[in-house]
């Protein structure tokens, strides 16, 4: 077990990271620790305990902007937004039940993990909302980049280059997000006993309208029956379900016409408020597979090519797949075995477009398959550089994304 | 505003690399004559202007890879243009340069409804793409003020806003993908039509990247179903504080408009003298308000944002009743820059970000600028996302006007700076605000964000001297130099 350092102060951050890199200790950066199943496994000497840089430093509603530690827990945030009716609309996704993690999810957690949920097709990905942060490199240097405001192009992005790398490029201590006001009214209309095909057709159809749909996921019937929600697992076919968020004659005047819109399909139904705010949990922490240990492919693709790809799997593999994304994001669930099928996942991506990541499986076959898509010998190369430009000795998470990165 | 100096070596080898590009490009598309390249001597900065070396017109992705590789293998710095309408100097050409313009990639390859996404070349006009796509009902959101003649390809660049960004965001929010070219000739493509990639974010990395990282060749934007209303309310008030109070009162009850715009006085009359938009000239600030969205949300939301004015005191408040009253709120908004250019032979643009609550704070202090400087300023502002346009009116005629318009420039990005904001919103840092860089980072972040410039550009060769305003040796910028070594803290638990 590998022993920790946990820094109290900036300065004690840097001189950590100084020790690691005078004598090439290499760390593995931990928040809260609710997501250290995910990616490759780290082969640190020591543990980069950040959990002290936490709390809310700054958060004026007005300005629709909060500055907190990097490590403060993801629900401290979403309560004290909720206290001002405001939200992170990115809607952050926790995978601690998922992983079978009973530690909290941390705001940097979700950030170095570019983690979104069901409001991404509208509102965008956790990387559209980080507007500046405070960390210490590699090279054990204090920087800053971005600011506080929404609008800024002042030198390159460095905030989108920081979310989603997995503590491979710097540690996160302080950081500012864009936060929204949160929808006076929500409800989802269900559509019910549409085949994958159709269903991500349909869901295609009601983001091309002019109905501003918030969320759209397609549940088949095996998955729906093991929803909470009542009228999602009394269903007995599939369910496909559209969100809809705004103020109260809005939502009501566009989940009526959604329903006119479906009804040729099949049956309506609809969900208010809190089997709202519960279904599209489960949606987001894909609740439907965190009851069993079967491996999780999480693939980014083409909305359109989402049943097409879940087909060609399904001749193969013996998978269970539900969608989210209008069909852009499908959570895959097969035998863990030795190597996850990688080979025939990464075949069927490379076909459709996209990525597909292993979310969940055992260390061991986490170690032995890419974890993250196998990049092209350019964008490998270009990844690499980019890795020793912030992280020249490789002390920070290395290998969590790919070996040596 | 200091360029690198030019390399003679490069100079003398002039008519030799002409030829090197023509044999790539063609002769026609290699541009050597006074007259030709007199005309890429500035882009929408006008006030920095440099006859580049050679113009380069290549017409495919292929070509812009062997220019890149030809200009790396023979030590020749490229900078990249797209339409030329850029307002911090981005496309300034060297003097021992390559201008690399991409108006030959003028193509749009795919309209994908099915994925919501259209594939376009980089030299496609920012207005085309949703011209292209209108009839079937869908656009393309962002909207910069220059949208008819800016190209996409430059957005990437300059990651450009508009005055619809409070709600859809920039261009970084509205890009699925790209396929760019780097300095060593390779090409590499990044996103597709899927939300997300895995791997390190280079599609945001390179959005805003002002033409440093790589040559952008073709590009994948989200595409949206046209919003089935939209309203607008024109908001009269007697001071800049009350339109202030006003801009906070509505996002704080919860709404973001699809636009947020407030002028000043100067600008009301300057525009109404223009285009005779029928702004109320008794008013100190007018705020433009626009609202879109299925029919029973755009009145409902007119109503509230109505009863927001009046509480802060609006003198005035009038919602568009059809869209050519709609368009005629918009006209004189989208007329300022050239109102400006009516009432002074010279104008200058600034676009600092501040807190939207510092609003007012900071006009008052623009305004005691203008008479400390003795020059005209109107106030443009995208009040929404606290992204502000000071006009500051001139004659470049008059000796050393140009030198204090820029002083004070300056200062307002200072204040900008000093409030919690930024110094450039959206136009870019380019050579404009490319000394100012220290106020707002340190030394230690900006060889950070230098680093990430070698991790593309080992040789500096792309773009050079633009963003930075200390050119550092990348061989410099990557050795390490730690202390310690210590075991820190010995004192603490660990486990």
């Amino acid at each position: 077990m590998a022993q920790t350092l946990k820094p109290g102060t900036v300065d004690e951050l840097v001189q950590a990271v100084e020790w690691a890199v005078s004598g090439t200790h290499p760390l593995e950066l931990v928040g809260g620790g609710s997501k250290r199943a995910l990616g490759r496994p780290v082969q640190a000497e020591m543990t980069l305990d950040l959990s002290a840089f936490s709390g809310i430093t700054e958060y004026q509603p007005e300005e629709l902007q909060l500055t907190a530690g990097a490590a403060t827990p993801l629900a401290e945030i979403e309560a004290a937004l909720s206290d001002k009716n405001q939200m992170l609309a990115f809607e952050p996704a926790d995978y601690s039940a998922l992983l079978g993690s009973k530690a909290e999810a941390t705001l940097g957690g979700v950030l170095a993990c570019n983690l979104s949920g069901p409001r991404r097709i509208k509102a965008g990905a956790a990387r559209d909302h980080l507007l500046g942060f405070h960390a210490v490199s590699g090279r054990a240097e204090d920087f800053k980049a971005g600011g506080k405001v929404v609008k800024n192009v002042t030198g390159y992005d460095l905030c989108k280059l920081l979310t989603g790398s997995w503590g491979t490029l710097a540690a996160m201590h302080e950081v500012s997000l864009k936060v929204l006001p949160a929808p006076e009214l929500t409800r989802t209309v269900l559509i019910m006993g549409l085949d994958d095909a159709r269903a991500v057709a349909a869901m295609g159809e009601a983001l091309a309208s002019a109905h501003d749909v918030s969320a759209a996921a397609h549940l088949p019937a095996a998955l729906a029956a093991r929803s909470a929600v009542p009228y999602v697992n009394e269903a007995g076919t599939a369910v496909t379900a559209l969100r809809v968020e705004g103020i109260g004659p809005s939502v009501e005047a566009r989940c009526r016409d959604l329903r006119n819109m479906f009804a040729p399909l099949g049956d309506g139904e609809e969900l208010h408020r809190m089997y709202s705010r519960q279904f599209w949990q489960e949606i987001r922490d894909a609740a439907p597979f965190a009851g069993d240990a079967r491996a999780l492919w999480r693939i980014s693709l083409p909305p359109a090519e989402g049943a097409k790809l879940v087909a060609a799997l399904g001749q193969s593999l013996i998978a269970e797949a539900y969608y989210d994304w209008a069909g852009g994001l499908v959570w895959l669930a097969l035998a863990a075995g030795e190597d996850a099928s990688a080979d025939s996942v990464h075949a069927a991506v490379a076909a459709h477009g996209g990525h597909a990541t292993l979310l969940r499986a055992p260390a061991d076959v986490r170690a032995a398959v890419a974890v993250f898509m196998p990049q092209a010998p350019a964008v490998a190369a270009l990844t690499k550089r980019l890795k020793e430009s912030f992280d020249p000795a490789g002390v920070l998470n290395s290998g969590r994304m790919y070996p040596g990165v | 505003m200091q360029m690198p100096p030019p390399n003679e070596t490069t100079l003398s080898q002039r008519a030799d690399i002409a030829a090197g590009l023509g044999a790539i490009v063609g002769e026609a598309h290699v541009m050597a004559d006074d007259a030709s390249l007199k005309a890429f001597e500035s882009d929408g900065l006008s006030a920095y202007r440099q006859t580049p070396m050679l113009v380069v017109l290549p017409g495919d992705t292929q070509e812009v890879s062997r220019v890149l590789a030809y200009c790396a293998k023979h030590d020749v710095k490229v900078v990249p243009r797209g339409a030329g309408t850029g307002l911090s100097g981005g496309a300034l050409p060297l003097a021992d340069g390559v201008t690399l313009g991409l108006g030959r990639f003028n193509r749009i390859f795919e309209i994908d409804y099915a994925n919501r996404s259209a594939v376009v070349q980089p030299g496609v006009a920012n207005l085309a793409i949703s011209q292209a796509m209108d009839s079937a009902g869908f656009y393309y959101a962002p909207d910069p003020s220059s949208q008819i003649a800016c190209s996409i390809g430059g957005n990437v660049a300059e990651n450009s806003g508009g005055v619809h960004s409070l709600k859809y965001g920039l261009t970084t929010n509205n890009l699925l993908g790209v396929e760019m070219v780097l300095m060593d000739g390779e090409v590499i493509r990044v996103g597709g039509k899927q939300f997300d990639s895995d791997g390190y974010d280079f599609l945001g990395l390179i959005t805003g990247s002002e033409g440093m990282l790589g040559v952008i060749t073709e590009v994948t934007v989200r595409i949206l179903p046209k919003p089935p209303n939209a309203r607008a309310l024109l908001m009269g008030f007697a001071s800049n504080d009350d339109a202030g109070r006003c801009v906070a009162g509505i996002i704080a009850a919860g709404i973001i408009p699809a636009g947020l715009e407030l002028m000043d006085r100067p600008a009301i009359h300057a525009v109404e003298e223009f285009c005779h938009a029928g702004y109320p000239l008794d008013a100190e600030a007018i705020l433009i308000c626009e609202l879109d969205g299925p029919e029973v949300e755009v009145e409902e939301l007119a109503r509230r944002v109505g009863d927001i004015a009046a509480t802060c005191g609006a003198t005035s408040s009038r919602v568009s009743e059809d869209e050519a009253e709609r368009q005629r709120f918009w006209l004189g908004r989208k007329s300022a820059f050239p109102a400006a250019g009516r009432i002074a032979p010279d104008y200058y643009v600034m676009d600092g970000t501040i807190p939207r609550g510092r609003l007012s704070e900071v006009l008052n202090r623009i305004s005691e600028l203008s008479e400390e400087y003795d020059l005209k300023v109107a106030n443009v502002f995208h009040a929404g996302d606290g992204n502000l346009h000071p006009l500051i009116l001139f004659d470049a005629n008059i000796p050393g006007e140009l030198e204090r318009t820029e002083k004070m420039g300056g200062e307002i990005l200072k204040l900008c700076v000093a409030v919690g904001g930024v110094l450039t919103g959206e136009h870019g840092v380019g050579v404009e605000k490319r000394d100012l860089m220290g106020e707002m980072f340190s030394e230690t972040d900006l060889k950070q964000q230098q680093r990430v410039k070698c991790a593309f550009d080992a040789g500096q060769l792309l773009n050079p001297g633009k963003v930075f305003p200390t050119l550092h040796r990348c061989a410099e910028l990557g050795r390490m130099h730690v202390h310690g070594g210590e075991m820190p803290f010995p004192d603490l638990p660990r486990f």
